[in-house]
């Protein structure tokens, strides 16, 4: 019988469709696992609304669970529970190894343009913080695109949500 | 079915359609970005809302006829030119805050927390909408938009909220284009948006 540390252990073999240096438990959008009866029940919390990994993601659950040998129920949560305070500290350490530029503490209040605009955002190839917001839009939802003055390297900056 | 709820869900849907045509050929690389992505985040709220209404999301977002849509008529309108899409962007944004704030506040819990999470996304929108506002609000091009879809942006939201909404924009409200009639532009758009879905059988595998 398949056990919840089992699940767990899997699942942090899961690369993000979009970014695999990260795993799904990585980025947090995994709220909960529970076994009973050979059934595996998965709460998942998605990033954004509006990515198109959400369906690989998903998929890519249940084929793991159902790997396992177990059967799997997988329920998308679509409330305000994950932000980008999820993502773990290994997590923020691998994006920003891999060039992208973990997202700062969420705030109570929704974030500002001014914010974005100030100069509090580190490189993650040279960590000054002397970098300038390019577009508040990137590749993927998730994402901003941002400019080092001090390397020259422009860079992905991870929005907080 | 919840009217208030198909209503957002529609016009989450329909401004998505209308963004996504800047694809491409927006005035500068960017914005091809920036209205993409929004495309594609109000396309996802529209599909989160439908999800709440329906077991089947792609069934009531395109197997309805027409006239079933509850979208506003400022989503339909088919704008060419950038003055007056950075003001429909604007003003969408800023009644959208008001609608939103309210269903955070829904004694369902479900709706309050999909409210919520639209809500943590929608602020990027909102910083958009409000930068391009900042860089063209003076200008005549920018404000003679504001002035011709004031009052499809006063139909989008109850008369309840009309007042919040003119304290934002800065006008006095005015008799509003009101959501339940469409203009002939959706009719084009359903055309299209449904092309595939009625081509191929619902349930096809792609």
């Amino acid at each position: 019988m398949v056990t919840a540390e089992q699940v767990w252990e899997a699942f942090a073999d899961i690369p993000d469709p979009e970014i695999p240096v990260v795993s799904l438990v990585d980025l947090g959008v995994i709220r909960s696992v529970d076994v009973a009866d050979g059934h595996v029940r998965v709460e998942f919390t998605p990033t954004f609304l509006g990515c198109p990994a959400l369906e690989v993601m998903k998929r890519a659950l249940e084929e793991t669970v159902a790997a396992l040998g177990a059967a799997a129920d997988v329920r998308v949560i679509s409330d305000d529970s994950w932000s980008t305070d999820k993502i773990t500290p290994g997590g923020r350490e691998k994006l920003r190894a891999a060039g992208f530029a973990p997202p700062a503490p969420r705030e109570a209040s929704a974030p500002k343009l001014v914010q974005l605009q100030s100069q509090v955002f580190r490189c993650p190839y040279c960590n000054s913080t002397q970098t300038k917001l390019e577009n508040i839009f990137g590749p993927t939802p998730c994402r901003s695109l941002r400019y080092c003055k001090s390397c020259r390297q422009p860079f992905e900056q991870f929005k907080t949500i | 079915m919840n009217e208030l709820l198909l209503g957002l869900a529609d016009d989450e849907l329909v401004i998505g359609w209308r963004d996504s045509e800047w694809t491409g050929i927006a005035p500068v690389l960017e914005e091809d970005v920036a209205f993409s992505s929004i495309a594609q985040n109000e396309i996802g709220h529209a599909r989160a809302v439908y999800e709440l209404l329906a077991d089947d999301a792609d069934a009531l977002a395109f197997d309805r006829a027409l006239e079933e849509y509850r979208c506003a008529p400022l989503v339909e309108l088919r704008l060419l030119d950038w003055a007056h899409t950075i003001a429909r962007r604007w003003l969408y944004e800023v009644a959208d805050e008001i609608r939103i704030a309210a269903l955070m506040e829904d004694g369902d819990p479900r709706v309050a927390g999909l409210a919520a999470k639209i809500n943590r996304e929608e602020a990027y929108h909102r910083m958009h909408a409000e930068m391009w506002h900042e860089l063209l609000g003076e200008t005549p091009p920018f404000r003679a938009a504001v002035e011709e879809l004031w009052p499809y942006a006063l139909g989008m939201l109850p008369v309840g909220q009309h007042d919040a909404l003119a304290a934002r924009v800065g006008r006095p409200p005015v008799e509003a284009v009101e959501r339940g009639t469409h203009t002939n532009e959706l009719a084009e758009l359903w055309n299209e948006m449904t092309m595939v879905r009625r081509s191929a059988p619902a349930g096809a595998q792609w």
